[in-house]
């Protein structure tokens, strides 16, 4: 396989550039999950005054020291309900993949230290994510809980926890007890409060484990209980871990401490049957890229019009820079091909410019040949999206892109996507965006995700005012003119913000933004990810695991 | 002589085995249940297991002994020092199974056992004494009037004592009585014998011994003093010869005095005569040891001697190998002893497994001792490691070579006191040759135990991370977002630590008890560990598994056990105080009354179900408040027969 020769002048005033405005862009990232857990680091006083460890600690406790972890969706939450630079962010829950004893384990901590782990709609949606991955990967899923339950105060969001979310919160249940009877096993460390919905997620865990003078667990604490009936009990009764060890029996474990109960956790995982998926040996024998993955910041650039080479990605992302070409000399937009990652089979497809008829077309038979195959596809999307026009029309445009999203919906092997720069339009879906189910899918600081520009939308909404006018014979007042004008600045201002990668990794509309230097870590690790669950047994049943 | 028993172990063992086999005899070893795997086992040419695991079940067992050296058809017994070495019952077992005992007669060893007999014996032979008392009288009232008429300070001790046990100082007689008492009372119980002699205190004095050697022929010579000053809590910790405070007037002097000594014993064999000097040069006799001492190689290196080699020639009828004026004092030596105690925890004697051993070799170095790699160090036993000695050309190179010895001498599983040892070399009074027996006092201990180790933990825990994020994968350690920290509890000196390291990339940030340093981890392989630390790049060795590390940076060493994921002590288990039925059944017994005293697990009432008997016990130290049962009552299940009022248990957790 012929490997890419680079075009990028390291030594130019542009990739000096690209890289700076790249590497501030990552470190803005940075600063929000630094603020999130200087968040928790105010509360170590109080943690430490009460022999608890932090989230964060709890995290490191429970995973192998020094093996990596991918964290999923860090800055989640940013900017919304009252958040400001992410002071509260991350939905209150820190989910990943990581290791714990050797073994791949999805890993969820109630961040408590945050506004007590309440349950926000971020924190929903985060929880859901993560359980949509159990399901996929079949991976173990171990919760080191503790949470107030419902987010009552709403922080500045004027419906935070509506009706909407209340069902929402039903559907983490539900997919508890589904993962159950999947047999997929859920362990959970109750290491504080768990009050009513809180409860529910500690006690569909097929292993509970209780932590001494810590474990709080009741569907309503002694406020609400004095409110409701105006008994009056102290927690330890209510739902102390003494408690729910020898009278309720809500829980199998017993712990002493945070870092005692996390050690049960990893003895519960170590009883599984060793997890054959892990150790897979890869296609071939891993070859670095050629080129240093640091250089991947300094390709894109700030301004978003200038274009560059998707090939200059590939070369310091897959092995050896390697990249076998599909259909190279037809239509230069949409670029196809084979490569290896980590050691590890794939196709590729990625943009060089707009979607045409013809790119359309060559990208789904490239599809239907890697589904042949079960080749794993990885897109890195950069589009404007699908080429407008007369001839694109003519040529069949509608039709082409519609069978490329058909293509990428019903393609069976896995599906990774790195947005890399522009993901407008149709272009997103056809690209692979969240809409068409990847295994994952991860942004670089530079992604942008919308519908259309700014510019086009302010653009229309102004052809069609004028046309209106046309149409009547009348002329647009000044007055209108300049209103229409502000409008349109506006919706510029808006579409370009909320268009931003940041703000749609705060809606979860990605897993996350990764430094573009560590793509290949996460695309290496991912696609493993995937590929272990066919190797991964697992014994399903009907009704799950009850606790009797 | 043919073959001969070495009744020991450890270093010593193999240092007689070495000199055994270097003068053509068999070494035979015997070696308790706890020894099986040593090195003077294996070195050896052949052994015999006597079992046990303590002294007294093995090393101390006269018939045992005898037993091994009659099977082994041994001849002779080399019984090192420390056991049997100065047991007048064990020479004389040996002379009645007509096995040579390789050191003095039994009445020699008897005689100078006693110290008072002993310095009865002295004072006869001319040989000076510390004025005191050694009578038989041994009434309170009369050794009050004795130590009235030699006057404060006085030193009390037992007179069959040896190791600073059944010892007292008095500054001021008033003081006597109790010292008296506690003396007497330590005396009997480590002795059997409630014998006290009183000494003149010669405070802050020097500890200086003369080794001198006795053939069958008459002849004594003496080879030249030893200065044992630097004890502690009266084990001497530094040894070196000769002293740079006995000039060769004094030497002379103190010599003859000392082959005097022998004289007055027929003293065959080599042996050691103590004295305390004070800065006046003028000598006290101490004690008389009729072994070969611990400390014996200075001599030997500076006498250019084998002192085993000589009592294999007199316990064989030779005479000495040379006379007084041949033996010439050429240069400088000193010794330190290597042992498994933490310094900087009340010298805690440790013990565990030697993970690596590499002793240093280089010009000068001499290394005695019984270890080997993976070796056990067992709680039975003296926890001494090892005895390192040095040569120069003067005292400072061999200072400078000792330091330089102990530094590169590498050891990894336990505690040692190498630190502590370097320290004291390194101490100005030493430098000095100041040293005297008050050297090594509370005040310099204190001084010595006030350093931060912070960096060496910071290192330990960049080793774990480090070590931990490699065999992780060539990922190790990354994480997508803000990089994760590595937390670890770890347990050093009995102190619980815990240690966060941040992989960044300019080396591993760790906190320590808040504090922040930096570590860059430059070489990690095959047990070496190359570190940079405030821009100096630095060597050590290291050990670890999922469990410990030891880190020897040459002169500290540092030993930690991994707690981060060790199941925490039950809180004692105790619970709420509240007993209730674990059956339906019948009350068939209540054994508490309201108002008793009660610990935990001790049974409160009976209950009979399904012909079962259920004994309910206390969950916890406490007493009774209320028993709610009687006996013959049906209860049910979970119904309260009993509360307990908890003992309140000191939170450990805090």
């Amino acid at each position: 396989m012929s490997q890419l020769e680079t075009r990028l002048d390291t030594n130019s005033e542009a990739y000096r550039e690209n890289v700076e405005f790249m590497t501030n862009y990552v470190e803005k990232v940075r600063v929000v999950e630094r603020n999130i857990r200087a968040s928790e680091e105010r509360y170590r006083e109080r943690a430490e005054k009460k022999g608890k460890l932090l989230p964060r600690e709890r995290l490191s406790h429970l995973l192998d020291r020094g093996a990596p972890f991918l964290e999923l969706s860090s800055i989640a939450g940013l900017g919304m309900n009252g958040d400001k630079e992410g002071e509260t962010a991350g939905g209150n829950l820190i989910v990943g993949i990581g290791y714990v004893k050797g073994r791949r384990v999805l890993a969820m901590v109630w961040n408590y230290a945050i506004k007590g782990g309440t349950i926000t709609s971020v924190t929903t949606r985060k929880n859901l994510r993560l359980q949509e991955i159990a399901f996929s990967t079949r991976l173990p899923l171990v919760c080191l809980s503790e949470s107030g339950g419902g987010n009552l105060a709403g922080g500045g969001d004027p419906d935070p926890w509506g009706v909407h979310g209340f069902l929402d919160g039903g559907r983490v249940y539900c997919q508890q007890a589904e993962l159950s009877a999947a047999g997929i096993p859920q362990i959970t460390v109750a290491h504080g409060n768990a009050t009513a919905g809180g409860a529910y997620q500690v006690a569909l865990s097929d292993y509970v484990v209780l932590v001494r003078d810590q474990t709080h667990l009741f569907l309503a604490g002694p406020p609400l209980l004095k409110a409701a009936t105006g008994e009056e009990a102290d927690h330890e009764t209510l739902g102390g871990a003494v408690m729910h060890a020898t009278v309720s029996q809500t829980g199998e474990y017993f712990a002493e401490s945070d870092a005692d109960g996390i050690r049960v956790a990893r003895d519960i995982l170590d009883q599984f049957p060793p997890d054959a998926a892990t150790n897979l040996v890869p296609d071939q024998p891993v070859e670095q890229p050629l080129y240093p993955a640091e250089e991947l910041r300094g390709i894109v650039s700030e301004d978003k019009r200038i274009p560059y080479d998707m090939r200059e990605v590939i070369a310091r992302v897959f092995d050896g820079s390697r990249f076998f070409e599909f259909e190279p000399v037809n239509d230069p937009h949409t670029v196809c091909g084979h490569a290896h990652i980590g050691g590890w089979r794939c196709g590729i497809i990625t943009n060089n410019g707009p979607i045409t008829p013809q790119g359309a077309k060559k990208a789904s038979q490239f599809l239907q040949l890697c589904d042949q195959t079960n080749t794993p596809m990885i897109f890195l999307q950069n589009t404007t999206g699908f080429l407008v026009g007369v001839e694109a029309e003519q040529a069949g445009q509608v039709k082409h892109g519609s069978k490329m999203i058909q293509a990428v919906a019903n393609f069976r092997p896995i599906k990774l996507t790195i947005i890399v720069g522009n993901a407008y339009g149709a272009g997103n879906y056809a690209m692979c965006s969240k809409s068409l189910k990847p295994e994952f899918v991860f942004s670089w600081p530079t992604a942008r995700q919308a519908v259309m520009g700014g510019a086009q939308a302010a653009g229309v909404m102004r052809v069609i005012a004028e046309d209106r006018a046309k149409l009547t014979g009348q002329e647009i007042p000044q007055e209108q003119r300049d209103m229409m004008e502000k409008q349109g600045a506006a919706i510029i201002e808006s579409m370009e913000h909320s268009s931003e990668a940041m703000h749609c990794s705060s809606r979860m509309m990605d897993d996350g933004i990764i430094d573009p230097a560590d793509t290949r870590e996460v695309l290496i690790f991912t696609l493993e990810t995937c590929l272990e669950t066919t190797h991964r047994g697992t014994e399903p049943n009907t009704f799950g695991v009850a606790r009797f | 002589m043919r073959k001969i028993l070495i009744a020991n172990r450890a270093e010593i063992a193999c240092r007689v085995i070495d000199s055994v086999q270097a003068a053509g005899f068999d070494a035979i070893a015997v070696h308790s249940d706890a020894d099986a795997q040593s090195r003077f086992v294996s070195m050896a040419d052949a052994s015999v297991a006597i079992g046990g695991q303590t002294p007294a079940e093995s090393y101390l067992d006269i018939d045992k002994i005898i037993n091994a050296a009659k099977a082994a058809d041994a001849d002779a017994i080399h019984p090192g020092y420390g056991f049997l070495s100065e047991n007048a019952d064990f020479a004389k077992a040996c002379a009645d199974n007509n096995i040579k005992f390789i050191g003095p007669s039994s009445d020699a060893i008897n005689l100078m056992g006693n110290k008072a007999s002993a310095k009865d014996l002295m004072i006869k032979a001319g040989v000076p004494c510390v004025p005191g008392y050694q009578g038989t009288a041994q009434d309170n009232a009369h050794l009050i009037k004795e130590a009235k008429k030699i006057g404060a300070p006085i030193m009390v001790k037992a007179a069959a004592g040896g190791g600073g046990r059944g010892m007292r100082l008095v500054t001021d007689l008033a003081e006597l009585p109790d010292a008296l008492d506690s003396a007497r009372a330590e005396s009997t119980s480590a002795f059997s014998s409630d014998e006290l002699i009183l000494e003149k205190a010669i405070v802050d004095g020097r500890h200086i011994e003369l080794q001198i050697a006795g053939d069958s022929h008459g002849n004594v010579i003496h080879l030249g003093e030893r200065d044992c000053s630097a004890q502690r809590r009266h084990q001497k910790v530094i040894e070196e010869c000769p002293s740079p405070f006995v000039t060769p007037a004094l030497r002379a002097k103190m010599g003859e005095a000392a082959v005097n000594a022998a004289k007055a014993v027929n003293y065959e064999g080599v042996g050691t005569v103590e004295f305390l000097v004070d800065e006046k040069e003028n000598f006290y006799f101490l004690e008389m040891n009729t072994r070969l001492q611990v400390e014996h190689p200075v001599t030997e290196l500076v006498t250019d001697t084998d002192l085993v080699d000589w009592q294999l020639r007199i316990a064989s009828g030779e005479p000495l190998p040379c006379e007084q004026s041949d033996i010439h004092f050429d240069g400088h030596a000193i010794e330190v002893r290597i042992y498994a105690e933490d310094p900087l925890n009340n010298f805690m004697p440790q013990t565990g497994k030697i993970h690596y051993f590499e002793p240093y070799d280089n010009v000068g170095v001499r290394i005695d001792h019984g270890l080997h790699s993976g070796c056990q160090i067992t709680p039975y036993y003296d926890a001494m490691l090892a005895k390192l000695i040095c040569w120069g050309k003067d005292r400072e190179e061999a200072r400078r070579r000792l330091i330089r010895a102990l530094t590169q001498t590498r050891i990894l599983g336990l505690t040692t006191n190498k630190s502590f040892l370097v320290d004291l070399l390194e101490q100005q009074t030493f430098v000095k040759g100041d040293t005297t027996t008050g050297f090594i006092n509370e005040q310099l201990l204190e001084q010595l135990r006030a350093k931060n180790t912070d960096e060496l933990i910071a290192v330990n825990a960049a080793l774990i991370a480090h070590h931990s994020s490699h065999s992780a994968g060539s990922s190790g350690g990354w994480s997508n977002t803000e990089p994760m920290f590595i937390r670890d509890t770890l347990l050093i000196g009995g102190r619980e630590v815990s240690v966060t390291s941040l992989a960044t990339d300019i080396g591993f940030e760790v906190l320590v008890d808040g504090n922040e340093h930096l570590v860059q981890i430059t070489h990690c392989e095959s047990g070496t560990l190359i570190y940079n630390y405030n821009g100096v790049a630095k060597e050590a060795v290291f050990y670890l598994s999922d469990e410990e590390t030891s880190i020897d940076f040459g002169k500290d060493n540092l030993n930690a056990k991994i707690m981060t994921y060790a199941p925490a002590a039950s809180a004692d288990g105790s619970g709420s105080g509240q007993i209730h039925a674990s059956t339906e059944g019948l009350v068939v017994k209540v054994l508490v009354a309201e108002g008793e005293k009660v610990t935990k697990d001790q049974p409160l009432v009976i209950v009979e179900a399904m012909k079962m008997e259920h004994r309910h016990l206390a969950d916890g130290d406490g007493e009774v408040i209320q028993v709610a049962v009687e006996t013959g009552n049906q209860v049910k299940n979970r119904q309260l027969m009993v509360e307990l009022k908890l003992t309140e248990v000191e939170d450990e957790s805090a």
